[in-house]
């Protein structure tokens, strides 16, 4: 961490690749909140773009990462964390952050989410949660709430929805966390939180996907969407919900949900096992 | 080099760990796999050679993550394999794909077993000649070895990390159970007589950087990160800056390169074992475990005064057709002897004339004896 970083305002420009805009999310789109919050972390700690590494999936989400003006992996659909794994094995020095989507990170990405907690190598995850798959033009995902309509649930969605947070925590992730776009400073705080934790960060970023299914449920506009957080938030954390209509109809706590700063990140723990053994010889 | 000194290096070695041996000898510093039968003594073995050169294994959740992070290590700058056998080659197909479009250098071991499906998990066979070609979607490349003795498995494993390095791709290792669990006495290379070759690194300017801009050889430097360059990595078609586009002049350019960098390369791709074709009459091509079959066929072929020859493609694919053509030149008959339903023989069939060719195939779990190859050459005599 360097002061002179921290000493100058932050300024969402220096880390984006300009010469890519405009970018390609739809107006009012959630995912651009969760980059700013991203870069604005990046920022804080102190960063350099040079050793940041952003490996994403694919989707709308995964799409973002092109545009951050660092060393820059857009993989494919689900894999990014067995990306980030094997790069950040290779390049511990690295700071590796993975952007991804709901169907990208728990849908066909499932596997890899679950393992990737288990094994507490230092990656943050940072999962867009608009429960939807926005990219392909709005099919179910397995975050979209009951009785949700997409394209491919013509009669409201029946299946049930995956508690991101609680699968990663049960999976072991040391550090777990999510927060809504329309407290981009509390997000920002959180996603801090998570690179600065020394072992596996996924955080869980309340998204929306204003464009298809906004539009698909009737949901007001894009800031009605975005407002309409609040009141799906855990109370305590949201004591004032300001639109009677809540986006998600079960309160899903928020901030940090799991914090174990005692188990051993796995690169450096594997690491020393190999320093163990050389020096018994 | 006393008789002494010579045998010191000589051990009896298994094809799999013969296999996992010339990587680390190679400089492959990381290996991601999923267990499979016959293949998983490579993974054992570089589990315990791994640690000992400061390199990392890890075995992973399934193939395909196993692969992914084989791209991801190599991405960030570490020589980079796996190994598998028929089902999970399957899995890895998506991202060999990857490999070949981002010009990640990788080398995957394919210790071939029946199929499809799980099939035969204990049994030889060289069902996956193809799937190596073609297994992954789209337009491709495919560089595909295939050794035929414990020895071999050593230096074509070398030179496979040698060409992902030189030509920025996947490399494909295929031989099939027999070899794999085949025990010989090899030499071992010493170290130092070994050729290696790394990938060339981007040392190109920052300002206007293109990370897919290529030479001569067609090959772009790889940027490392850190070194910054910070690119841009994408399984999407790409132009020269390495961000996507559907420009259809800049997307042909783009696959058009992948194409003819390996085409442009054919003199350090292709390899081919010839023996006694240059007066055949009937040629055998076989690869892998009947090629040895063929081998001792010829000779008693030869001591009987038919002029029979053999042909054995190193290389697979791309196939070394102009070294088949001139060992092929004076041959009526050609037999194809694969342990499979006819794979190159499509291939041999392409170039030579279907009405020259004769198969010679087994797809039973069982290799092919050289009686067999015998019989087949009596018939077409
Ligand atoms: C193997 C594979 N299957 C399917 C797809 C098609 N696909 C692209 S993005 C996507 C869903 C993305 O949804 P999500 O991860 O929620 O991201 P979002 O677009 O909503 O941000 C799918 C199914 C693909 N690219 N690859
Ligand atoms: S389709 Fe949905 S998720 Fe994708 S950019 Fe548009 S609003 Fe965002
Ligand atoms: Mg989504």
């Amino acid at each position: 961490m360097t002061d002179a970083k921290q000493q100058t305002p932050f300024d969402v420009l220096q880390y984006l690749r300009q010469e890519l805009m405009p970018h390609f999310l739809c107006p009012g789109c959630g995912h651009g909140i969760a980059l700013r919050a991203l870069l604005w972390a990046v920022h804080e700690l102190g960063i350099e773009k040079d050793n940041l590494a952003i490996v994403s999936g694919i989707g709308c989400a995964g799409r973002t990462g092109a545009y951050i003006d660092a060393n820059t992996f857009h993989t494919t659909h689900g894999r990014p964390l067995a990306f980030a794994t094997g790069l950040k094995l290779a390049r511990p020095d690295l700071e590796v952050i993975v952007i991804t989507g709901d169907g990208d990170c728990l849908a066909i990405g499932g596997n890899h989410l679950i393992h990737a907690a288990r094994r507490n190598l230092d990656i943050t995850c940072l999962m867009l949660n608009n429960e939807v798959y926005g990219m392909t033009g709005g099919q179910v995902s397995p975050t979209t709430s009951e009785d949700r309509y997409t394209t491919t649930t013509p009669l409201g969605n029946t299946e049930a929805v995956f508690d991101a947070c609680k699968l990663a925590e049960g999976a072991g992730a040391t550090f777990v966390g999510r927060e809504v776009t329309v407290q981009t400073p509390t997000l920002k705080n959180l996603i801090l939180g998570g690179i600065a934790h020394d072992g596996f960060a996924f955080i869980e970023v309340i998204s929306d996907c204003t464009e298809i299914y906004g539009r698909k449920n009737d949901l007001g506009s894009s800031a009605e969407m975005i407002l309409s957080q609040k009141s799906a938030m855990r109370p305590e954390t949201f004591e004032n919900n300001i639109i009677d209509r809540p986006f998600r109809p079960n309160a899903l706590p928020t901030g940090v949900l799991a914090h174990d700063k005692t188990r051993p990140e796995y690169g450096a723990a594997y690491r020393a096992s190999i320093k163990a053994q050389q020096t018994k010889k | 080099m006393s008789k002494t000194e010579a045998n010191a290096n000589r051990h009896n070695v298994q094809g799999n760990h013969a296999c996992a041996l010339a990587a680390i000898a190679a400089g492959c510093r990381f290996y991601a796999g999923y267990p499979i039968t016959p293949s998983s003594e490579v993974a054992e073995r570089m589990s315990l050679e791994l640690p000992k050169v400061g390199g990392v294994f890890i075995q992973m959740e399934d193939e395909i993550a196993s692969m992914g992070a084989v791209l991801g290590a190599s991405m960030g700058g570490l020589k980079a394999m796996t190994a598998t056998s028929g089902p999970g080659f399957s899995l890895k197909q998506e991202h060999i794909g990857y490999g070949i479009l981002a010009e990640t250098p990788s080398v995957v071991i394919n210790v071939m077993r029946g199929g499809p499906s799980t099939g035969m998990p204990t049994r030889p066979s060289q069902g996956d000649v193809m799937q190596a070609r073609w297994g992954t979607h789209g337009d491709h490349t495919a560089i595909v070895l295939a050794p035929a003795s414990v020895a071999e498995v050593y230096t074509e494993t070398v030179r496979a990390f040698n060409l992902a390095e030189q030509l920025r791709s996947p490399v494909i290792v295929l031989f099939d159970e027999i070899i794999g669990h085949l025990v010989e006495t090899i030499q071992l290379p010493a170290p130092e007589s070994l050729q290696l070759i790394e990938r060339k690194w981007a040392d190109a300017p920052k300002e206007g950087y293109l990370p897919y801009a290529a030479g001569d050889d067609m090959i772009p430097p790889m940027p490392r990160p850190g070194d910054g360059y910070r690119s841009h990595t994408t399984g999407l078609t790409h132009d020269e800056s390495g961000f996507p586009t559907q420009d259809p002049a800049k997307a042909e350019a783009m696959l058009a390169r992948l194409i003819n960098k390996v085409e442009r390369h054919r003199d350090v791709v292709d390899a081919a074992d010839m023996m006694a074709t240059e007066d055949a009459d009937i040629l055998v091509v076989a690869y892998g475990t009947p090629a040895r079959a063929a081998r001792r066929a010829v000779k008693e072929a030869r001591e009987q005064g038919i002029k029979l020859g053999l042909f054995r493609p190193i290389t697979l694919w791309p196939f070394p057709e102009r070294a088949f053509l001139a060992a092929a030149k004076s041959a009526k008959r050609i037999i194809v002897a694969e342990m499979n339903a006819g794979q190159l023989l499509l291939e041999i069939e392409r170039i030579a004339g279907r009405e020259r060719v004769s198969p010679l195939l087994r797809f039973d779990g069982e290799h092919i004896a050289p009686d067999e190859i015998l019989d087949a050459v009596g018939k077409a005599a």
